[in-house]
């Protein structure tokens, strides 16, 4: 085989780098001379090469696949309601008229509710368990928190429907009128019906789900901000709330962001949940209290009950809405990213 | 600048190093008394018994081989140590006659008077003026004209304003290596700090900016007191008028930079000094 391997050019590594190894394998020969050695490990590096290639591409091709079917299957809606389709209010299976506004808004302000509540939540988790948590505690608490990101989401659903709903609406929702109710402008949000289901009620049971994800993220990359650099901070005489405040969140912000993203993609898309406690009325209403609906609640409800062809097609433009939701929330993380670079002063 | 140094080498070694029985003369109160201190890491004890004076605008330097716990005496001056459960200090630490190391100290006011300087450049994650100014806000509210003066005050005292003077809205992290510790040594400065502790400050610098880095605690010793921990003997032999050579938790010896490196009293020192051990 050595023979063959000097007058073969880059045209013969795949011959050559099978017969190395076959060599290798049977360890019958003596080893290789480096020449054929090199041409097999280049063989490898080439063939590992295309692989994690192809399985990168393949992401891209499936996003690109599922964004096509849902442009597909959307179509005759879009064509049929145009680009109002989003600001539509309309959402009428009787008389075949579709618009996505009511379950967007859903979607939007439950995940609003959401991040409101778990983003500061999980920032305090966060920055008890690396800085302040005595190191006996650090261990439970952390596999606490990432226990709450393994409870299925259909028993949150059952939890938010079963206990959490009539507790809120006994106890939370008469105490958030009486006082958030009364101050102008935001007091409307905080009337209505008092029953525990709703806008409101479904924002809170996606914070609790989306808080293990934000919190496990957090107390990561806080971890790693070098110690050297937070005692830096402390050495001129800095308290904790102004070491992390100022130098562990400012270098850590890529990663604080990404797990508020993680989050908040997992609080646009939550389903089960959500369709729990929602209260799956095709309404939009001042008040957080009312029964309203997300476009992934409206999905699961109604797919299976869908009859005519622009029904379902507006369902399916529905999940195109969302998917392009996403999408944007992703990229508005991103435009944030680099304003936050460039407050910090470049780099170069 | 030599006659305090001349003045202090016709005193008694046992004054210079602090030992009760001497007679404390007028003229050298020391800035920090360190008297019986004992430091565990849990149930390990890192320092045993250290009585040790550090003089008031003078340089002193801790040398010894790693793990004999001079980086730990440093950081026993600011308390940094109480970030972490699990090691404590017993003993005192005397600043201006008060025992730092009691329960009723201020531990953010001690380290606002005692800055400290690391192994490794940590500048801030943000523009090279706010990597001054931060700890400055932290206890002082200068209006902004006020501010930019004590920023390029700090940086004039670190030698870096000429180089940074045009581009203070850039990254603290867009520096050199040894630009950034000067930006580390200019940020302690800013606060004005009674004591500055110097943790082995130029381990990860090239020559030349070790040399600037040398050069500026020459510059600084006139209105700060300055402890250093250096891995390297030579640079102890030029920056410091004071020498501790630590060896296993323990004060071997202590006294007059010249004497330490001229004629030690210690067999142990000269071994070490001399490259025989270590």
């Amino acid at each position: 085989m050595s023979s063959h391997s000097s007058v073969l050019g880059s045209g013969g590594a795949l011959e050559i780098g099978e017969a190395g190894l076959a060599g290798a394998a049977t360890g019958v020969r003596p080893p290789s001379p480096p020449r054929d050695r090199m041409q097999a490990q280049r063989f490898q590096d080439a063939l590992f090469h295309q692989v994690t290639r192809f399985f990168a591409f393949s992401v891209l091709a499936i996003l690109v696949a599922i964004l096509g079917a849902l442009l597909y299957g959307a179509w005759p809606a879009l064509k049929e309601f145009g680009a109002g389709f989003p600001f539509s209010a309309d959402w009428n299976p009787v008389t075949d008229k579709f618009g996505g506004l009511i379950s967007v808004y859903g979607t939007l302000s439950t995940s609003f509710i959401a991040l409101f509540v778990a983003i500061p939540v999980s920032f305090g988790i966060a920055l008890f368990l690396t800085e302040l948590c005595p190191p006996s505690l650090r261990g439970p608490l952390g596999i606490a928190v990432e226990l709450l990101a393994a409870v299925p989401s259909i028993i949150y659903g059952m939890w938010g429907l079963f206990v959490f709903a009539p507790l809120f609406a006994d106890y939370v929702q008469p105490l958030l009128s009486a006082t958030l109710g009364n101050i102008p402008f935001i007091g409307g949000l905080f009337q209505g019906p008092k029953n525990g289901i709703g806008i409101l009620s479904a924002g809170l049971i996606l914070s609790v789900m989306v808080i293990p994800f934000i919190a496990s993220v957090m107390r990561d990359v806080f971890e790693v901000v070098p110690g050297i650099l937070k005692e830096s901070a402390y050495g001129l005489g800095a308290t904790t709330w102004e070491v992390v405040w100022n130098v562990v969140l400012p270098y850590t912000r890529v990663g604080v962001i990404g797990g508020v993203m993680l989050g908040l993609g997992r609080a646009l898309g939550e389903t089960m949940a959500v369709t729990f406690v929602i209260g799956n009325a095709h309404r939009i209403s001042p008040s957080l209290y009312e029964a309203g609906n997300s476009i992934a609640s409206t999905l699961a409800n109604e797919f299976a009950e869908a009859s005519s062809d622009l029904h379902v097609s507006s369902l399916i433009a529905l999940g195109l809405i969302l998917f392009f939701v996403t999408f944007v929330v992703l990229a508005l993380s991103k435009i944030l990213l680099m304003r936050l670079g460039r407050l910090e002063g470049e780099k170069t | 600048m030599q006659s305090p140094v001349a003045t202090k080498r016709d005193m008694p070694f046992s004054q210079l190093r602090g030992e009760p029985t001497s007679v404390v003369s007028s003229d050298a109160t020391p800035k920090i008394k360190i008297r019986n201190l004992d430091f565990f890491y849990g149930s390990f004890q890192g320092l045993k018994h250290i009585n040790l004076d550090i003089q008031e605008g003078m340089v002193t330097a801790f040398i010894g081989p790693s793990g004999c716990g001079k980086s730990t005496l440093l950081r026993t001056l600011n308390r940094m140590y109480d970030l972490y459960p699990g090691q404590r200090a017993t003993g005192e630490i005397l600043l201006n006659g008060r025992n730092v190391l009691s329960p009723d100290q201020d531990v953010n006011a001690l380290r606002a008077k005692v800055g400290m300087v690391f192994q490794k450049p940590t500048p801030f994650p943000m523009s090279i003026y706010e990597n001054i100014a931060f700890g400055v806000r932290l206890y002082e509210s200068l209006s902004r004209a006020d501010m930019d003066n004590r920023v390029e005050w700090a940086l004039r005292k670190a030698a870096l304003w000429d180089e940074v003077k045009s581009k203070l809205n850039q990254s603290g992290l867009s520096l050199s290596g040894g630009q950034q510790q000067r930006l580390c040594i200019a940020r302690g400065v800013a606060v004005k700090p009674e004591v500055l502790l110097l943790d082995e400050p130029t381990s990860a610098l090239d020559p030349i900016s070790t040399a600037k880095v040398e050069e500026l605690v020459h510059e600084l010793k006139s209105e700060y007191t300055i402890a250093i921990v250096t891995h390297n003997m030579q640079q102890a032999a030029r920056v410091s008028d004071y020498t501790a050579y630590m060896y296993l938790g323990e004060l071997v010896e202590f006294g007059l930079t010249d004497e330490i490196f001229i004629k030690p009293k210690r067999k142990e020192t000269e071994d070490y000094i001399t490259g025989r051990f270590g």
